[in-house]
């Protein structure tokens, strides 16, 4: 898994460039906006490690995840200087939910619902594995930016992340992305 | 004081008579200026985002330093510190930028930065770097503009008072160096009052090579003059340099006085390729000499101070055609040369007129031998045969002139606080503007290079008063920016500047924006105490010196818990930040520290000393808000009794 993220990542570098003007056409329908006022998500960076917005724009596994943070409008928090941790739940992740849940949370109305369970998937800080492990040893739960509180657990040789299960990590320019194989719902909302 | 004051009334009487002879025009230009005046905002406004037209180098002055400013908008976009320590960023502070300071006189805190001059390449300017005079310890600086940080100093030995500099040749072969206080040469204990005859004016060229090092080619001994000011020859007259002189009188006291005596100095013309030649085939003295060379090497982030002890100087009378006087009337200041290079400008800052050479003529008149006795063995040109005309009534008290690239000249005038639009070769005022007040110098961007770009002009001003919100007795010094891409030059905005620019540099964004760096690379990182990943992270003690390889990355230190440290150590803190993201640098600051805070870029490596004095648990920290953790950044150092057996132990996260 990791490799096939790695091996997207080398794809991503390739298609930066379709993929950012992809990006400001889709906004400059949006708004009349000054070109440089659109937020951080859309400033250049040629840094060679992809901040973690760019590391699910860049995913195959990741287009539902995707579609639900430009829905949310939630790209500038991915791309803030962080340091922060997502765990991003895959396409088959959201195919899971009860049938008819993405769709109904993608409608405008949803807006902020989608935006709180987005957030419950960011936790605040660097969450390598190794960190990861240690909040297991010492009993630390994770701290998500929806102001939730996530268990991390062991099973077998599987970290989880409240019932998500760990399947890959890509180091971010603002912190680390985990792939999980499933969304961790918020227990508030 | 009769002379003077007859001298005034015909000036006033004249101003007057201007100002009656184009009512006029005065009336139609205020109806449209009226409209025009109302949209200044408009063409001053750079929208919440956008980035300005144009780069503006301006002059620190006695900060030492240069600020960096966006034109139209006036907005300060950075400073950049050269000749003095720099708390902010730990320059001059931190172990590894403290040789850049370092000089013959050891470690000078402090500078007088005055005349930034960006590099160029066929005369135009070309955006590698900017170089900077110090004009109190003689020194030059580079500047790049990749990096927007000192990169070069070095220092110029035999002179005092380094104001006739830093300006480039057309293609940055050299840049140039002065003495405005005429010293012993080399420097000995002799009576003051023997100056006359015995001090001398060095003038050095360096030699700057494709990386942009300097190097001292030779040094021109010249007459004990005040060397004022000066710019190169370019088209025609590339090749040759111009100085102005002051105080040809050579008074050693009161020479507010005493150096106005003389009705006419000299612009001092120098065939720098003649001598070039000359002692690339051998000519010129080797001569003992004291001087720093600072180089900081953005591998191993750190400076290197090299003291060298020789230089080679040449007596101008011993290369024939080498050097020639123009008389230029009253105490010339600056010393411009029109975008052709035909035209050498001398601003007699004690007169009404400016006085302008012509090259051709100045060649002829070598060729034909047409000279007015001599100086020191110098040939003095006759003043006739060198005048292209002169610039009647254009003001009082001129300083200094830039040109558009249009055929117009831009001259400053101090006493009456004004600005003058002038014609190259009629000679005529176009238009006058007043300044706020009392003008020193002005900038067009590449005003003066052989390809202005004649859009925007600002003047810098040394007498603000009223002009911004008071802040008590000490002022910054007011700038103002004038549209000059019509006939008329026109006032858009008024800014305050930092220090007291003494001069500016100014270039098209788009030549140097893109080149700007966004991190220094980890992966070429060379800094001996660097610690690439939080796995080198360690403590080294040596005696009493304990070496700290630390890291940061947010949103901690690495190690944030340090024991072992004694009353009476030396901390070296050397912290890598292992960023690689555009601006996100991390600061470290730690309590007591007789130093400075540091400011780390994305992959540099930076260090502190700390002298702890007291036993106790003491906390340093993150000063930089890097991110959403960042009040959680800091660490614990503990320090025990001079005596004490506590163990070097360093953790992070209890590990």
């Amino acid at each position: 898994m990791g490799l096939a993220i790695a091996a997207s990542l080398l794809l991503t570098s390739c298609k930066d460039n379709a993929t950012s003007a992809e990006a400001t056409s889709s906004t400059e329908e949006e708004s009349v906006q000054v070109e440089s006022n659109k937020g951080q998500a859309y400033i250049e960076d040629e840094s060679e490690t992809p901040n973690a917005l760019r590391i699910a724009l860049g995913s195959e596994d990741h287009t539902t995840l995707v579609t639900a943070v430009e829905a949310a409008e939630v790209q500038n928090a991915l791309v803030n200087v962080g340091p922060l941790t997502v765990f991003a739940p895959t396409n088959a992740a959201f195919d899971a939910l009860p049938e008819g849940t993405v769709e109904d949370l993608l409608k405008p109305e949803n807006k902020e619902k989608l935006a709180y369970i987005l957030t419950n998937h960011v936790a605040p800080s660097n969450y390598p594995i190794d960190m990861l492990e240690k909040n297991i040893k010492k009993g630390r739960t994770l701290y998500m930016a929806s102001g939730e509180n996530v268990e991390v657990s062991r099973d077998g040789e599987d970290i989880l992340v409240g019932e998500a299960r760990i399947l890959g990590t890509v180091k971010a320019s603002n912190g680390w992305v985990h792939i999980v194989d499933a969304v961790i719902l918020p227990k508030n909302k | 004081m009769k002379k003077i004051s007859s001298f005034l009334s015909i000036t006033l009487l004249s101003l007057l008579m201007i100002s009656c002879g184009e009512d006029d025009t005065k009336t139609k230009q205020s109806k449209t200026g009226g409209a025009m005046a109302s949209n200044a905002a408009e063409r001053v406004y750079v929208a919440p985002g956008e980035h300005d037209e144009f780069y503006a180098f301006i002059s620190g002055g006695y900060s030492g330093n240069l600020t960096v400013y966006g034109l139209p908008s006036g907005r300060m976009l950075k400073e950049i510190p050269v000749f003095s320590q720099f708390p902010t960023s730990g320059y001059g502070y931190s172990e590894e930028t403290k040789p850049m300071l370092n000089t013959s006189f050891g470690f000078v805190p402090w500078g007088d930065s005055h005349h930034p001059d960006i590099s160029q390449t066929n005369g135009e300017t070309d955006g590698r770097w900017v170089f900077i005079n110090e004009n109190n310890t003689p020194r030059i600086a580079r500047i790049s503009l990749e990096t927007f940080e000192t990169e070069e100093i070095i220092e110029v030995p035999h002179s005092a008072g380094n104001h006739s500099s830093s300006f480039v040749t057309e293609n940055t072969e050299y840049v140039v160096a002065g003495t405005r206080f005429s010293v012993p040469y080399p420097q000995e204990d002799v009576a003051i009052e023997n100056m006359k005859g015995n001090f001398k004016g060095p003038l050095t060229f360096i030699a700057v090579d494709d990386e942009g090092h300097m190097k001292i080619d030779f040094q021109l001994k010249m007459p004990g003059f005040n060397y004022d000011l000066s710019h190169p020859g370019r088209g025609d007259s590339h090749g040759w340099f111009f100085f102005t002189t002051y105080n040809t009188e050579e008074a050693h006291t009161l020479q507010e006085v005493n150096a106005s005596q003389n009705d006419k100095d000299f612009i001092a013309a120098v065939n720098w390729k003649k001598i070039q030649e000359y002692v690339a085939n051998g000519g010129g003295e080797e001569i003992d000499a004291e001087y720093a060379h600072n180089v900081y090497d953005h591998e191993t982030h750190t400076a290197t101070s090299t003291m060298m002890n020789k230089v080679l100087t040449v007596d101008p009378r011993d290369v024939e055609g080498a050097v020639y006087f123009m008389p230029t009337p009253k105490s010339p200041h600056g010393c411009d040369v029109d975008p052709s290079g035909e035209y050498i400008v001398g601003n007699g800052k004690l007169s009404t007129d400016l006085t302008v050479h012509s090259f051709s003529k100045m060649l002829k008149a070598i060729e034909n031998k047409e000279f007015d006795g001599e100086a020191y063995g110098i040939p003095i040109l006759n003043f006739e045969s060198t005048l292209a005309g002169t610039v009647k009534e254009g003001g009082l008290g001129p300083l200094h002139t830039e040109f558009d690239g249009q055929g117009n000249a831009y001259t400053t005038f101090f006493i009456s606080s004004e600005v003058v639009k002038w014609k190259l070769g009629t000679w005529e005022v176009l238009d006058r503007q007043p300044s706020y007040y009392s003008v020193g110098h002005l900038m067009i961007p590449g005003g003066n290079s052989r390809k202005p770009e004649g859009k925007y002009l600002i003047s810098m001003n040394k007498i603000t008063k009223d002009r911004y919100l008071p802040t008590g007795p000490e002022l910054e010094h007011s700038a103002q920016l004038y549209d000059i891409s019509g006939d008329k030059m026109e006032l858009l905005l008024d800014f305050p500047t930092h220090g007291e620019p003494h001069y500016a540099a100014g270039i098209s964004a788009d030549k140097v924006k893109a080149n700007s760096r966004k991190i220094y690379r980890l992966d070429e990182n060379k800094h001996e105490y660097a610690a690439l990943s939080e796995d080198d992270t360690k403590m080294v003690r040596n005696g009493n010196e304990v070496h700290i390889y630390m890291t940061t990355v947010r949103s901690h230190f690495s190690p944030d818990n340090l024991e072992g440290i004694k009353v009476g150590d030396k901390v070296y803190f050397h912290v890598t930040n292992l960023e690689q993201d555009f601006d996100v640098p991390h600061g470290f600051a730690m309590i007591g520290a007789n130093t400075s805070e540091l400011l780390i870029m994305p992959g540099q490596t930076k260090t502190v000393t700390w002298e702890p004095k007291k036993e106790g648990v003491w906390p340093f920290y993150c000063t930089d808000f890097c991110s959403a953790l960042h009040q959680e950044m800091q660490g614990y150092v503990r320090v025990s009794g001079k005596n004490s057996n506590v163990p070097l132990k360093w953790t992070l996260d209890g590990e």
